[in-house]
């Protein structure tokens, strides 16, 4: 451990934070989104059994009661999460010119941001009823 | 970067399938396959708050026999990486890491996850009459 003092910049040792507490950040993240994932994807799947071939006002009628609205809110938020962070490893696992990886990266970033958004407002919409 | 010259470890494709090796490669073949069904939910939600025009195309497509095995492949997909997602979970507790529980929390992953999307179908067709 004494050796690997070596490698470190005198700015890193004098603030002493090791990787300045984010080196396991994606990979905790990882599973705090995968265990909320466990009981929100169970009563997800329960809802939707219930909405096979249903027509948009049983939809809106279930999924715009409070607490569907808010599970599946829930669920959409840590699903795409989940999602950008296993998608980012496997881009960054098999996409080696550095480019297209960056680009992917960037891509995968604004594509959930932006689709988990959209998505949220929607439900939001069959919720609030506007 | 790799140099050329460097010896490679022995190539994936001569190494016999085992369940540790083909179920942890699903386990990532079944979350990009999921990161795509997010889309679909996505276009579920969001057409049923746009109006009845753009979720009568999106019920269309999820009714037609391509929506359905789509459905059905991505019913099996949630299902094994839900249960072999509590199987990571519990690996990182240091819990079942010897081969042989490994083994059989393996097989308890390929068959449940089967038993569950066919729970799950059957459920649907009943509740939709």
């Amino acid at each position: 451990m004494a050796d690997a003092n070596r490698y470190r910049s005198p700015l890193a040792r004098v603030r002493g934070l090791g990787a300045a507490k984010t080196g396991t950040e994606h990979f905790w993240l990882q599973r705090v989104t995968a265990v909320g994932l466990i009981p929100l994807v169970i009563l997800f799947v329960i809802y939707l059994l219930g909405l096979v071939g249903a027509d948009l006002a049983t939809v809106k009628a279930t999924l715009g009661r409070p607490v569907p609205a808010t599970i599946t809110i829930l669920l959409l938020v840590a699903a795409f999460w989940h999602a950008k962070l296993g998608i980012q490893v496997i881009i960054e696992d098999y996409v080696h010119h550095e480019g297209t990886k960056l680009a992917s990266l960037l891509l995968l970033s604004f594509a959930c941001i932006a689709i988990g958004l959209a998505s949220v407002l929607a439900v939001l919409k069959l919720a609030l009823g506007i | 970067m790799a140099s050329a010259e460097r010896p490679l470890s022995p190539h994936l494709q001569i190494y016999k399938p085992q369940i540790s090796s083909v179920l942890s490669i699903l386990h990532r073949i079944t979350g990009a396959a999921l990161g795509i069904g997010l889309l679909l939910l996505a276009w579920w939600l969001i057409a049923a708050a746009a109006g009845p025009d753009a979720f009568a195309t999106v019920q269309g497509f999820i009714g037609s026999w391509l929506g359905r095995l789509i459905l059905l492949g991505f019913t099996w997909a949630l299902f094994y990486h839900l249960l072999n997602g509590i199987r990571h979970l519990g690996w990182d507790l240091l819990w079942g890491l010897d081969l042989p529980t490994m083994t059989k929390t393996g097989w308890a992953v390929v068959i449940g996850s089967g038993v569950l999307t066919i729970l799950a179908w059957i459920v649907a067709y009943a509740m939709k009459g």
